[in-house]
């Protein structure tokens, strides 16, 4: 059976320990050399990016998240092993772990630390797909020949280099396809390396649950569950018409996938559908004040997230999420395309006045969707609102001396309600 | 209830009433028609709760009374019926069933109880008056296709009709605008109108009302309160809530200062514009004016679909000037212009133009440009 050492990346014939540095990092797998579709996933990654600029954390529980009415972002392995969860309310959390050590995410620095590693794996393929920060399809189909090694070698060696170069762990899923892959990565976490061959798929997916599958959350969980689709076995026993019928779309895929089928590409360039950020409060709130600053701010983060793409979107959004965690959204399709904070922002607090609960709320987002190139955003003018122009201007302006000097030189009051 | 109708009377009542219903109901009754049998009548009533239409047409009754039925499915079956049928519509007030007949054809319809049916409550009119077909239909066909669509500006989702002073006395005048364009259409006040209060005609009842108007010599009474507004013809009532919101102040919107005069053939300059548009991009599809004397180049450069160019000529007798628009809106205001020259009147690149008909000022059009 083909194998390869983890820490020396020699390949071998079988062998519990690498003939050359007598490592036990041993992979061994029939298909090891043949398959070529992989998802790499960084090892708790907030924690670990902060653990890793202050060494003074390394044995310490930290949990990246925000506030006390926040949730938890990321948990190290420290926290996780106390129970500590993502998602999980922080109050919760800090009941599990006390001692833990709480930081605010810091976004802006792992997006920095993600391009590092993103440069890493650009020097494997050029097929990669980014899932979020820390994680990605990588294809590395035919690229043995560019390498002289196949891809397992050279994921193992991403993996090590992350590791010597950016002190950072991951860990990888090498499959025959995407839907695999990724949950090939999640086996052996951390600083796993897992393989699922196509031999072994049938197997390995029989007693599966559904829930297996990225995409099928609680709600559609649910309603297979009430056909008695629990398994992927369970799954088998469909018509593939039969699935069609009953779950649409989703029926079809689901026919492939219990197969161990997934003929989704791996895309360099999948296009950004919706540029949108939200913010969830310390406390609720319905004081229509606060609420609006919010407006300004965050439409001003999807504003110069749009503005740094060069795009622009022709619908806007705002969503609000109330006490008891029940959501409303509100849309509206703008004339034209835009970008402008200044457009976002009235829309989106139009749309807000629209809306007729009182609140209070626990969470505002506004995002701009339908996306498209900047070239003609923004172009109508308003006849109605003659300021808009001037506004505009003072916008361009605000937008150049923040180039210059940075982001927080120039503030609207608004923004600092 | 029992009676006999042609059928090309029932279709021509079922249609109005079956175009009112909302198709999408939460309230099963309100995708019914209220059907009403009495002497020498039939009415059709139908409502969407901001507006009801009630068309009366004559039948042969042989037992009054009253029930709903689905307005789609009846329209459908009466649509399907061969013309010139007669149609007898009866039910015996237990089974809950309203029976179809035509020829050899026999439906049988759920019913729902008449009692369930929401009724529009009778508003005090403060307004009264009558205007001929025609007026009204240039009125709101001139305006409608301004109105917004954007629910954000509620206040803008219809036509404002109200009373406003012009240069030759107090005029009735109707305005439309998604603050891109803006339409204003004048007509002669009507006796009666003067004391009428503005207000904002929704889009659907604008579409809805002008099926009251094919008919030139018809004469419409028209109904105003604060909440309502009424049309009626000897058949049709159509009654209808009125936008609850403020109309903007749309007069300072028309610019009074913009001197560059430039006169068009209005189907000329419509059809160059619809040409070069063909390669803007489809969203923004901007149109770029340039005018020098005598001379209006049209072109669209769109970087990734191409480039269009065409010359007209035209009457302008000012200084150089470029000035780009969204094409649709061009196109749609060109099309107003039905007698004379289209005149449009230009002041700066960045500032609002104005068209009008010949001078004929009782029908102005204002088009805000884009950057190009």
């Amino acid at each position: 059976m083909p194998a390869l050492c983890r820490d020396c990346l020699a390949t071998f014939k079988d062998g519990a320990r690498c003939p050359s540095c007598r490592s036990p990092r041993v992979l061994s797998h029939p298909e090891l050399f043949d398959l070529s579709i992989a998802h790499m996933d960084c090892d708790a990654f907030y924690a670990s990016v902060e653990k890793r600029d202050d060494p003074d954390l390394a044995d310490k529980p930290v949990i990246i998240g925000g506030g006390r009415r926040g949730v938890v972002s990321t948990a190290c392995y420290i926290a996780r092993l106390r129970g500590v969860k993502s998602a999980m309310p922080m109050f919760q959390a800090l009941k599990l772990c006390p001692d833990a050590v709480v930081i605010a995410p810091r976004g802006s620095h792992y997006a920095k630390v993600s391009k590092d590693i993103r440069a890493l794996m650009n020097e494997l393929t050029p097929l990669i797909e980014p899932l979020s920060l820390d994680e990605a399809f990588l294809d590395m189909t035919g690229t043995q020949k560019l390498h002289h090694a196949p891809p397992a070698v050279m994921l193992a060696r991403l993996i090590k280099r992350m590791q010597d170069e950016l002190g950072l762990s991951g860990s990888i899923g090498l499959s025959h396809n995407k839907f695999l892959a990724k949950v090939a990565s999640d086996l052996d976490k951390p600083r796993g390396f897992s393989i699922i061959g196509k031999a072994e798929t049938a197997d390995f997916l029989h007693d599966k649950p559904v829930g297996l599958i990225w995409g099928v959350g609680k709600v559609t969980q649910a309603s297979l569950e009430k056909a008695g689709i629990r398994t992927f076995t369970d799954l088998l026993r469909w018509e593939r018409d039969d699935l069609f019928v009953r779950f649409g779309a989703m029926g079809e895929r689901l026919w492939h996938l219990a197969r161990g089928q997934d003929k989704r590409r791996i895309s360099a360039n999948d296009p950004v559908k919706s540029i949108s950020h939200e913010t969830t409060f310390s406390t609720d709130t319905s004081d229509s004040k606060i609420l609006d600053g919010h407006l300004w701010r965050l439409s001003e983060n999807v504003s110069d997230r749009a503005k740094a793409r060069k795009m622009a979107g022709r619908v806007v959004t705002v969503k609000l999420k109330r006490s008891n965690h029940t959501a409303l959204s509100r849309r509206v399709s703008l004339s034209d395309k835009t970008q402008s904070t200044d457009r976002i922002y009235r829309t989106a607090r139009a749309l807000f006045d629209l809306v007729a609960d009182q609140g209070p709320f626990r969470l505002i987002g506004v995002g701009i969707s339908d996306l498209g190139s900047d070239i003609d955003a923004d172009m109508a003018g308003d006849l109605l609102d003659p300021d808009a122009g001037r506004r505009r201007a003072a916008e361009q302006a605000t937008d150049q001396i923040r180039a210059r000097f940075g982001k927080d030189v120039i503030k609207k009051g608004r923004a600092i309600r | 209830m029992k009676f006999s109708i042609e059928r090309a009377a029932l279709l021509g009542a079922i249609s109005q009433a079956q175009s009112v219903v909302e198709r999408r109901n939460t309230i099963p009754i309100l995708a019914n028609v209220l059907i009403e049998a009495e002497g020498a009548n039939v009415s059709m009533r139908a409502t969407d709760l901001d507006i009801e239409v009630v068309d009366k047409v004559p039948a042969q009754v042989e037992r009054a009374g009253a029930t709903t039925v689905s307005a789609v499915t009846l329209h459908e079956i009466v649509r399907k019926l061969p013309d010139g049928a007669l149609v007898q519509l009866s039910d015996d007030g237990v089974s809950g069933r309203l029976t179809v007949e035509a020829g050899r054809s026999n439906f049988s319809l759920a019913t729902l109880p008449k009692e369930d049916f929401p009724v529009m409550a009778n508003s005090e009119y403060s307004a009264n008056f009558s205007a001929p077909a025609p007026v009204l239909r240039r009125l709101f066909d001139k305006s409608k296709f301004a109105i917004s669509t954007e629910e954000t500006r509620y206040y803008l989702n219809g036509v404002y009709m109200h009373v406003s002073e012009s240069e030759g006395g107090k005029v009735l005048r109707c305005v439309a605008t998604d603050g891109h364009r803006l339409a204003r259409i004048d007509a002669d006040l009507p006796e009666g109108a003067a004391d009428m209060v503005g207000v904002i005609v929704p889009r659907k009842t604008v579409g809805e009302l002008r099926k009251l108007l094919d008919d030139d010599d018809m004469i419409v009474a028209v109904s105003v309160s604060e909440t309502k507004i009424r049309f009626a013809t000897p058949d049709i009532t159509l009654t209808s809530k009125v936008i609850d919101g403020t109309f903007p102040d749309y007069t300072r919107v028309i610019p009074q200062g913009n001197t560059k005069r430039m006169e068009v053939d209005a189907a000329e300059f419509a059809s160059a514009v619809d040409r070069v548009a063909t390669v803007s991009s489809e969203r923004s599809r901007a149109v770029k004016l340039s005018l020098e004397e005598d001379k209006l180049t049209l072109s669209v450069n769109a970087p990734d679909a191409g480039a269009a160019e065409e010359e007209l000529t035209v009457a302008y007798g000012d200084e150089k000037l470029e000035i780009g628009f969204n094409a649709k809106y061009l196109l749609e205001i060109a099309n107003q212009v039905d007698r004379e020259n289209a005149v449009f009147m230009f002041n700066a690149s960045g500032d609002p133009a104005l068209m009008r008909e010949g001078n004929d000022t009782s029908a102005v059009y204002v088009v805000m440009p884009m950057r190009v």
